[in-house]
């Protein structure tokens, strides 16, 4: 707090606080001085005959109070109060989180290198760190991919084996550290191949047969050529998906949206961005690197898991979930 | 002498010695506050508020999320951890009135700025519940819907009147007179998610 345009206001902080607190322990001494006769009044009368004695203060209150102006002199020696004067202590409130900051860097920094130099393979499976990224998880990541980390709509499932940049250790931590983005272009940024809303209706017919839904094979014949010529340049031939660019595998029976045929439709017609934020300045790459474990660890690491499908809800016709990231 | 009953009987001399007694706090807590760079000088890069996320302000205003939400980091690291850099004075000097807020229902909002995607925002605002299910924020359904644009002029000249940073006024006649033009075509929700993608995110630093 010494940052005052002028030096006058130093000087008006210290004047004023230090005038209050000699001004009450001067008032407090003219109130012993000040004369007393027993069984005085007052003046005030209330209700016709109620009065109140002028008594001098209690004792234990007087001393009480002197007290208190004593302790706050030495106060404002040691603490900052006094305009600028930082006191005996020169404590700062930016100086206690500094501290604050410090103990704990020296406590958890060791952990976090530890875990740092091992393979992250082998951090996912350490109960220390998995402790850790569990703890880090809800506070960072939960927002948006679920305290139970199964994503919502929109938002991939990690604890599948559904990938939608890959899953191993590496990946996770550059989609962590950097972030992803994944565009789709309304009808794969090509309307007229795909023929509009008409075409779009076909190729999410196709879209569903990939996966084995229920389809009009008569639409999805005709969506396949469709698919072949704008889709699968982020799709792939096989609609396998492709994580390089982040384009999910629609083949998997595992959607991010949903499956409906309506749904699919919208996202081939409107097109879609999803992105995931780059934490590599709000988290560094300590935290980062036990977040990308615990990840891996959820079960859907590289290692062969069983992708387990979260259940579908109460409405069979709702979305199933989500996919990986 | 000013003693007991001659106060107590004389309702003016009662009220100058009340007004100097209690004006001693304000005297000294507040009034050096003017005059202090911390409070009063921006920090490094800090623009006013673009005619867009002034108008979200106003609606985080009206919809009351400050009852919720404060915007506010503490000097502490349970805070720093969670949130990003405590909150300095000098980066809310634009702010008339500041959405600093006391209570915490949600959490702090003052970093929130690039944290999660424009399209988690519109989700979140629309049913909290579709992105975190844990969650007990109100929906706010309403916002899909066109921004009110008639009085952002003034309410800018109204800001300039209040704000004068460095001896400047936060907008100049030009960017007062395009005001409308940026409004356009926007509804509620997308002015509120540009003023929530843009706090805080001036002073920044790694945890």
């Amino acid at each position: 707090m010494s940052d005052f345009v002028s030096g006058f206001w130093s000087t008006y902080i210290s004047v004023l606080v230090l005038v209050s607190v000699i001004g009450c322990g001067v008032f407090l001494w003219m109130q012993d001085k000040a004369k007393y006769t027993p069984g005085e009044t007052t003046h005030h009368v209330w209700d016709e005959n109620l009065e109140e004695y002028s008594n001098p203060l209690p004792n234990w209150w007087r001393w009480m109070f002197y007290i208190t102006v004593v302790f706050s002199l030495g106060y404002l020696a040691v603490y900052p109060g006094l305009g600028s004067f930082a006191g005996q202590f020169t404590w700062s409130s930016q100086g206690q989180y500094d501290k604050e900051i410090a103990d704990a860097k020296a406590k958890y920094d060791p952990i976090f290198e530890s875990f740092k130099k091992q393979d992250i393979r082998a951090v996912a499976v350490d109960p220390k760190a998995k402790e850790m990224g569990k703890s880090l998880f809800l506070t960072y990541c939960a927002q948006c991919h679920g305290s139970d980390a199964k994503g919502g709509k929109g938002y991939p499932n990690l604890t599948d084996n559904d990938w939608l940049y890959g899953g191993a250790p590496e990946q996770i931590m550059t989609s962590i550290m950097e972030g992803r983005m994944g565009v789709m272009p309304a009808y794969g940024g090509n309307p007229e191949a795909i023929g509009g809303a008409a075409g779009a209706k076909e190729v999410a017919n196709y879209v569903r047969s990939l996966s084995g839904l229920a389809h009009d094979s008569i639409l999805a014949t005709k969506g396949a050529e469709k698919f072949k010529q704008v889709c699968s340049a982020c799709h792939g031939l096989d609609g396998k998906g492709n994580q390089a660019v982040g384009a999910p595998n629609l083949t998997d029976k595992i959607w991010l949206f949903s499956s409906r045929e309506e749904a699919i439709i919208e996202i081939i017609t409107k097109g879609r961005t999803l992105q995931m934020q780059p934490h590599k300045d709000f988290l560094g790459e300590a935290k980062a690197n036990i977040l990308a474990a615990y990840v891996y660890g959820l079960g859907g690491g590289a290692v062969a898991a069983p992708a387990a499908p979260a259940p579908a809800g109460t409405d069979a016709a709702a979305a199933p979930k989500t996919d990986a990231k | 002498m000013l003693t007991h009953d001659k106060i107590e009987s004389n309702i003016g001399i009662m009220v100058v010695l009340i007004i100097l007694l209690i004006s001693v706090g304000g005297l000294v807590e507040i009034v050096p506050l003017f005059f202090q760079k911390s409070t009063t000088e921006p920090v490094a890069n800090l623009k006013p508020y673009d005619p867009v996320r002034l108008v979200g302000r106003d609606i985080y205003i009206r919809e009351g999320c400050y009852n919720c939400h404060s915007q506010m980091i503490r000097p502490f690291r349970a805070e720093t951890e969670r949130y990003g850099h405590y909150s300095v004075a000098g980066e809310f000097v634009y702010d008339h009135p500041f959405q600093w807020g006391s209570k915490r229902t949600g959490p702090d909002l003052a970093r929130v700025g690039g944290r999660f995607s424009d399209e988690w925002h519109r989700t979140h605002l629309n049913q909290p519940r579709d992105v975190v299910p844990e969650s007990n924020m109100p929906a706010y359904p309403w916002l899909d819907r066109p921004v009110k644009s008639d009085d952002i002029e003034n309410k800018m000249r109204a800001l300039n009147a209040v704000t004068k940073v460095g001896g400047k006024p936060a907008y100049s006649d030009a960017e007062i007179a395009g005001a409308k033009e940026q409004l356009k075509g926007k509804t509620e929700l997308d002015v509120l998610v540009a003023y929530l993608q843009g706090l805080g995110t001036v002073l920044k630093q790694a945890n």
